[in-house]
């Protein structure tokens, strides 16, 4: 897989990268047929970041997404699930935001031993190729991560893709 | 998968080796401390550790260490967890990639449909 080969027509389904690239990090890479100042919006805008993040295909319903996106600001996403009694929430703040081409955030539902994730927008003849990367703070953090969330999932898909979701 | 495919590569590399395949089938019928290997591959305990760390790296292995004693157990379902859960990463990333290229356009008809307004 080799995100770099970005030089489809745009009809044809770009080509996506995911890997565990070391102990602590997992990183996925995909190109966008849009200039970074278009695909900054889309991350950053709390109306449009809403309409992709939490995808309907897998069955979670948004209730809430609040997008405070300088440094310092915070961010949270309440969603639910069928199967869950309680509503859950991704959250967490803003370390670096710089417009169109960097976000930093934290990843807080987990306590204090949350990933970091980076994401890098970077122009390549008119699109743009985004790099996420999450650093988890330990070999121990990321193994905890995919476990939690990888066992049974035909028996007990639902549940099991809420520990995924809160651990992703 | 690329990622997948470069870890069943190193997974058969690790399994190459002789020695490394007799201490899974040993493993494979009971847990072992490193130094209970080393002695009954007759191998000096450096030498067993070094072995032990490349089935470790691959996940074939795990280990743990308890007080003085590392002890060693088969680690395939750690593998397959990760590759399970790499899987439904990456499922997760396409069902949002989808949608996102879907607000990319919108946005990208408004910004032209701005633009030709501006002329």
């Amino acid at each position: 897989m080799n995100a770099g080969r970005s030089s489809q027509a745009s009809h044809v389904k770009h080509r996506m990268s995911v890997e565990r690239r070391s102990e602590r990090e997992l990183v996925v890479t995909r190109t966008v047929d849009a200039p970074p100042h278009i695909v900054f919006e889309a991350w950053t805008k709390a109306e449009l970041f809403q309409r992709w993040w939490v995808p309907k295909s897998f069955g979670l319903d948004l209730l809430s997404c609040e997008l405070d996106v300088r440094v310092g600001g915070t961010y949270r996403l309440v969603f639910r699930h069928p199967s869950a009694p309680e509503p859950m929430a991704f959250h967490g703040r803003y370390l670096d935001v710089t417009p169109p081409s960097r976000l930093v955030w934290t990843n807080e539902e987990a306590g204090g031993d949350g990933q970091v994730t980076t994401v890098t927008f970077e122009a390549s003849a008119g699109q743009t190729h985004l790099v996420i990367h999450d650093l988890y703070p330990s070999k121990e953090a990321l193994d905890e991560a995919m476990s939690s969330g990888s066992t049974n999932w035909n028996d007990e898909t639902f549940d099991q893709l809420d520990e995924f979701l809160a651990s992703a | 998968m690329v990622q997948y495919a470069a870890r069943l590569d190193a997974s058969f590399a690790a399994l190459s080796d002789a020695t490394r395949r007799g201490v899974l089938e040993q493993l494979a019928c009971a847990e072992s401390s490193i130094t209970d290997l080393a002695d009954k591959f007759r191998m000096t305990l450096t030498g067993m550790k070094k072995h032990v760390a490349v089935l470790e790296r691959v996940g074939l292995v795990t280990t743990e260490k308890v007080g003085r004693v590392r002890t060693c157990k088969l680690g395939l379902r750690r593998l397959e967890e990760e590759v399970m859960w790499i899987e439904r990463y990456r499922q997760l990333w396409d069902a949002r990639f989808d949608e996102l290229d879907k607000v990319v356009e919108e946005l990208k008809r408004k910004e032209r449909a701005n633009e030709r307004r501006k002329k």
